[in-house]
């Protein structure tokens, strides 16, 4: 199975504490990678960095022959293929306020891949009904529960067709029932042959539903 | 306490020291009223000289204290109480002595035109200016004969808040002629050195100057004329006019009148105000004005605003100084200082219409505050949002423009909207610079019938009228954006 992400000694520093420290790791097309860890172990700051929202400061990330350097983080013009190869979900799901469920699905189809309306609207239905939020289409983010919010949020990062999909805490806010269907959705997405890392502190969760686990202990 | 109490005693039993307080605009100028060049506390002018013979002839070592009151609200005062006389080149009309106690005529002058010399030749009377513009003083009856003749022979009345301006306007080009009292006209002569206009012979219209008490002071008044009668008999009130050279052939001919028995004090061919209903349309075009002025300046200040906002948030550290300093500047200097540098000070490099002027001056103003209220919203946006944006894939210009714009523009409506009902009624500043909007328009309206209340209710429905539906709008936008 060939590396989607490769991720050597990944340090990350908040002034002068180590937030990360020589982190590897690895996740294959078709694979669960969860990442667990106590709260503040730097879970969210690795997925952070691997979408380049935020910058480090020594090591690597490879993300299917993209490479990220330490440094500052390089301006959007540079990351256009990145972009289309990583997907995140966010913890608190940032659904746009301003746009219907449909349309937080819609936008990248529209104005980043170039989609008609129509079209982009077609592959937006779809992938929502995939992930059982189909009738949920026409409601705005608020009136969405948090289930229903994070499934939207998963369409939405699934819209522009990304290899690696990283999903920061899926579960926490999950009942038990919510989390066995989600574990059952993540499934899916590997069968498709995207790869996954998912943060997570829930032991069980990852068991019964990871390919492998990657433990972070505070630095 | 008790020594407190004695001193009272004794303050109470001495006789308070006899004044007749007078109201009068400093800012008119000499002849009329001045600061004086020597001693600029001190006032001087003619009128100041005829209210200290008028407060020496009521006896009782009374003497005069100036009052600084604006021209155009001596009427309100001195019926308010805040001063006992108002004169100052204070026209007789019928409606002042309908609502006042107004003294009999004590000084005779001509309204004239000024025009370039140029057009001398060819102008000799507001029936020769149709089409052209004529500029006066707001509020006064040289501007009720142009709104006459703007009916009748299609002159173009530009009203002004000041007598100095309309004479530089007329020399720069901006009016095609002036109608004032003889003695401004001169005035103005006198001080470009005799050049730049000449003043016709011809007068449009003869006034008379009177002084203007509260209509409860009927019996002062009484008082006051007979002291003016004695002044036109033994010469004092012309030594008064000959020392200010402002005495002519026409003030002894008007003091015959007035001694003549049974002379009413009526003003000889004081020009008839216009009906107070013939001001309705006139406030509907005002109403207009303030309207298209506010709606302009509006947009203006958007588009000005959104850029400097961005220029702001994401521009580089040049333009971010240069945007701070501009908003600095600007939110920190008077609106009222930059519509004078806007339409006089920038008169040497580009000549710009006054209305042109006035939405610019209002428009770059307002564009600081919005500039503001835009940053604000921009960065209100939470960063999550636009990291989410980002991670889609979608460019800096894009994630503003789909994402941060729309987002921000829910936060920016209520006080964009409170910015508007405020332009609104500062569109009234403009009145400054020769653009009558609704204030103007109802002050005039007001000084010319006598009475705020009319004229100030229906102004103030007006404005209502405009601001409340805008209101209602933007609570509308603000429900209809709002996702439950």
């Amino acid at each position: 199975m060939s590396a989607l992400l490769v991720i050597d000694r990944l340090r990350v520093r908040y002034d002068t504490r180590d937030v990360l420290r020589a982190l590897s790791l690895e996740v294959a097309r078709g694979e669960l990678v969860a990442l667990m860890g106590p709260s503040g172990v730097g879970k969210t700051t690795a997925l952070r960095a691997i979408a380049a929202l935020q910058p480090f400061d020594e090591g690597q990330i490879v993300v299917d022959g993209f490479a990220l350097a330490p440094g500052p983080v390089p301006p959007e013009s540079r990351l256009v293929a990145l972009r289309r190869r990583v997907g995140l979900v966010f913890q608190a799901h940032a659904l746009f306020e301003h746009l219907t469920a449909l349309d937080n699905v819609t936008l990248a189809l529209r104005y980043v891949l170039g989609k008609r309306r129509p079209e982009a609207e077609t592959l937006a239905t779809k992938l929502l009904s995939e992930l059982d939020v189909g009738m949920r289409a026409g409601a705005w983010p608020r009136q969405l529960s948090g289930g229903e919010a994070q499934r939207v949020s998963i369409a939405r990062a699934l819209a522009p067709d990304p290899a690696l999909l990283l999903m920061d805490e899926p579960t926490a806010a999950l009942d038990p029932a919510r989390r066995t269907a989600l574990g059952a959705t993540l499934r899916r997405l590997c069968e498709q042959g995207r790869g996954l890392l998912v943060s997570t502190h829930d032991a069980e969760f990852a068991r019964a539903h990871a390919d492998r686990v990657v433990s972070l202990s505070p630095s | 306490m008790i020594v407190a109490l004695a001193l009272c005693l004794v303050t109470a039993q001495q006789p308070a020291p006899r004044v007749l307080v007078w109201g009068g605009d400093a800012e008119g100028g000499a002849p009329f009223v001045e600061a004086d060049p020597a001693d600029p506390s001190r006032v001087r002018g003619f009128d100041v000289e005829v209210a200290e013979r008028i407060a020496r002839g009521l006896g009782g070592d009374r003497h005069a204290q100036f009052l600084q009151v604006q021209w155009s609200n001596i009427d309100q005062s001195v019926e308010r109480g805040d001063f006992t006389l108002g004169l100052s080149g204070v026209e007789d009309t019928p409606a002042r002595r309908a609502r006042h106690a107004v003294t009999l005529p004590y000084f005779e002058f001509r309204e004239v035109l000024a025009v370039r010399p140029a057009d001398a030749a060819r102008i000799h009377g507001l029936a020769d200016l149709r089409g052209r513009r004529v500029a006066t003083l707001g509020s006064t009856i040289a501007y009720d004969l142009l709104i006459q003749a703007r009916d009748s022979t299609g002159v173009l009345p530009i009203s002004y808040d000041d007598d100095v301006h309309p004479y530089g306007d007329l020399v720069s080009g901006r009016v095609d002629a002036v109608l004032l009292d003889h003695i401004i006209a001169q005035r103005a002569l006198r001080r470009r050195g005799g050049s730049g206009f000449v003043i016709l012979d011809q007068p449009v219209a003869i006034g008379h100057y009177v002084g203007v008490l509260a209509h409860r002071h009927a019996i002062l008044r009484d008082s006051i004329d007979a002291v003016l009668r004695e002044a036109m008999r033994d010469g004092s009130l012309e030594q008064i006019f000959r020392r200010w050279n402002v005495w002519d052939d026409s003030q002894g001919a008007l003091f015959e009148r007035v001694l003549r028995p049974g002379e009413a004090a009526k003003a000889a061919g004081a020009a008839t105000p216009v009906q107070a209903l013939a001001y309705l349309p006139s406030l509907a075009r005002a109403a207009v004005v303030t309207l298209l002025v506010s709606v302009l300046s509006m947009a203006l200040a958007v588009v000005v605003g959104l850029a400097l906002a961005s220029g702001r948030v994401y521009g580089s550290t040049v333009v971010r100084i240069a945007t701070t300093i501009y908003i600095e500047i600007i939110r920190g200097t008077p609106l009222l200082l930059q519509l004078f540098v806007i339409y006089y000070g920038l008169a040497g490099v580009v000549r710009l219409p006054a209305f042109l002027a006035a939405v610019l001056a209002l428009g770059l103003n307002y564009a600081a505050y919005e500039a503001e209220i835009y940053r604000g919203a921009l960065e209100a946006v939470p960063r999550i949002q636009l990291e989410a944006a980002r991670t889609l894939g979608l460019s800096e210009l894009q994630i503003l423009r789909l994402v941060r714009g729309p987002q921000a523009l829910r936060y920016a409506l209520a006080p964009m909207t409170n910015d508007f009902v405020a332009l609104l009624k500062d569109s009234a500043l403009v009145s400054v610079i020769t653009v009558v909007e609704l204030t103007k328009e109802t002050a005039i309206y007001a000084t010319n019938v006598g009475s705020w209340v009319v004229p100030g209710a229906l102004c103030a429905v007006v404005y209502l009228a405009m601001s409340l539906p805008l209101s209602r709008l933007a609570r509308r936008l603000e429900r209809r954006w709002k996702t439950p």
